[in-house]
């Protein structure tokens, strides 16, 4: 599904970044990105979300080279990943359902699809019965699960969160982590960045650790 | 919830079948049909929302409305100026009439035996004599100036022969031959061919126009950098939305869409507005223009803008804001990066 093939990301200023990274994400496989900050997490999810181009080396998404892709492929390529915040990105003056509804008014479903699939995601992310509340009226905890179902709601078969619990208690970040597994047993990939030991231990993945823009264990 | 957490964290949770979720990621979903509608009711809603934004903040809307209005209703309402003078000459255009200016010294009983010898010529078509009192009569008349003529102790006025020359004498040669023959008779004190003013005044008209024209292009130039800022402005508050959708896959014609749409109903409602500005200005210039028209003979009347006139000028108007919205926000998305 995902494949980095010797992938560096150097800049201009700080030198690489990222520095010879390869691995490769199954279809419907769940991995953590652990590493102290700094480490290059970001970087390489800005890579994957197509906000970066990598220096050398090739990322593969379902076939698709992100390294290479035309500038007018890109909006194309997002719409095949759910992205995931730590400060959620949620617009402050919409709905929850119009903050949900954003991906599929910009893939141009139509209006009784839109409702349907949004009421969906928001049933998965038990936020149902708050799509006419504004963003600023919700927890913390209420406001990424809206991130959350505005990511899956167009259905895709990857799910990329950085820090998706950075600003969340345990008990959240739990529940938070139920959900990325319901997703993936449904055969999404799902990969999460966190520099959240404890949390990554107590849960069984496959964890790629990052060590100052290397991979050292994958 | 709760139940699912301990689910979860149970290690190795076993993965299960799928079963309901049938994915179908490659495509948007629905036929060709619901997505023509979907794409009408984007553009159904970038329409009215953008004029939602422009009503949401008035004071920002009316401001730039009114400089807009300005902008265009000067650029217009030159534009009608030259087409009433042009219309003015028009009328005039055929007329070769000769106009003698008699010495001060002449009295009336010479002025008339001069008319009638003048009429015997067998170029000349017709004559009018208008002496002193007719003069000062039609002058306070129409001049306006009545009551400072009715200081004066003396009438100034001189009197004057008209001559209209016959059609046969259309070429120059013919006329400026008149022309000279009157002004070496002893009463005359100038002799003026009508068409001479005329044709100077049709000259200065055409450096009217090309002003008018060069105004125009300016006005223009004004409009759409004015539009352009105010686009940019909105662009700056919206910031955030664009980066989102931009990280959502939203096209950049997507984005551009709403801004679009903003530009469109600025230009739109300051060319209304201009339309407006212009017509009440010709109407409070009305009376005034139609009295002068009197010296004329009445043969001017004051022209509004047509209808024609008044769809390009809207036309004009919000194709400007729609252009100028296009180049600001095309500029701007290369500069935006989503972070």
């Amino acid at each position: 599904m995902l494949k980095f093939d010797n992938v560096t990301k150097r800049y201009p200023e700080t030198g690489d970044v990222l520095r010879n990274i390869s691995f490769h994400l199954r279809h419907a496989e769940m991995a953590f990105l652990a590493g102290h900050s700094g480490a290059g997490k970001s970087t390489l999810l800005k890579l994957i979300a197509t906000m970066e181009r990598c220096s050398r080396g090739q990322i593969l998404l379902d076939g698709q080279d992100l390294s290479h892709a035309k500038e007018k492929q890109l909006p194309f390529i997002r719409r095949k990943m759910g992205i995931i915040y730590q400060d959620y990105k949620l617009l402050q003056d919409r709905t929850v359902f119009d903050n949900v509804a954003l991906p599929l008014v910009i893939a141009g479903y139509g209006h009784h699809e839109i409702t349907r699939r949004v009421r969906a995601a928001l049933d998965k992310v038990s936020l149902s019965g708050k799509e006419k509340k504004y963003p600023f009226a919700l927890s913390g905890g209420e406001q990424q699960r809206v991130g959350i179902a505005r990511a899956v709601v167009n259905k895709p078969p990857i799910i990329i969160a950085d820090e998706p619990t950075g600003n969340l208690d345990p008990e959240l970040s739990a529940e938070i982590m139920f959900l990325f597994g319901q997703f993936q047993q449904v055969g999404v990939t799902v990969l999460i960045a966190s520099h959240d030991i404890s949390l990554i231990t107590q849960l069984n993945h496959r964890v790629l650790k990052l060590d100052h823009g290397q991979l050292i264990s994958s | 919830m709760k139940q699912g957490n301990k689910n979860y964290i149970r290690k190795n949770a076993p993965v299960k079948p799928v079963r309901h979720d049938v994915r179908q990621t490659k495509t948007a979903g629905g036929n060709f049909i619901d997505k023509l509608h979907a794409y009408r009711d984007l553009h159904a809603h970038a329409l009215f929302s953008s004029l939602g934004r422009l009503v949401a903040s008035p004071f920002t809307s009316i401001m730039t409305i009114a400089v807009l209005a300005i902008a265009i209703s000067l650029a217009s309402g030159f534009y009608i100026l030259v087409v009433n003078l042009q219309q003015l000459t028009g009328s005039l255009e055929t007329s070769n009439q000769i106009s003698l200016f008699l010495r001060d010294d002449v009295s009336d009983s010479h002025a008339n035996k001069l008319a009638d010898s003048i009429r015997q010529n067998p170029d000349v078509q017709s004559v009018k004599l208008i002496t002193r009192e007719q003069g000062l009569a039609e002058f306070q008349t129409y001049s306006g100036f009545g009551a400072a003529i009715n200081a004066l102790e003396n009438n100034p006025l001189p009197i004057v022969i008209q001559v209209l020359p016959k059609n046969s004498l259309e070429d120059k040669q013919g006329l400026e031959s008149l022309l000279k023959n009157f002004q070496q008779s002893p009463e005359v004190d100038l002799a003026q061919v009508d068409l001479q003013w005329i044709e100077r005044l049709q000259s200065i008209l055409e450096v009217a126009r090309l002003f008018a024209i060069l105004l125009n292009l300016m006005l223009g130039l004004a409009v759409l950098f004015v539009i352009g800022n105010t686009v940019r402005l909105e662009l700056h508050t919206r910031r955030d939305e664009v980066a989102i959708a931009k990280l959502v896959g939203a096209t950049n014609s997507f984005i551009l869409r709403p801004f679009l749409y903003s530009g469109f109903w600025i230009g739109f409602i300051s060319g209304v507005s201009a339309w407006f500005i212009v017509n009440v200005l010709m109407l409070i210039l009305r009376q005034p223009v139609e009295k002068l028209s009197g010296l004329y003979d009445g043969s001017f009347h004051l022209l509004f803008l047509s209808f024609t006139d008044t769809l390009a000028l809207i036309f004009v108007s919000s194709v400007l804001g729609v252009i100028s919205s296009w180049f600001v926000v095309i500029y701007q998305l290369r500069q935006l990066k989503p972070e």
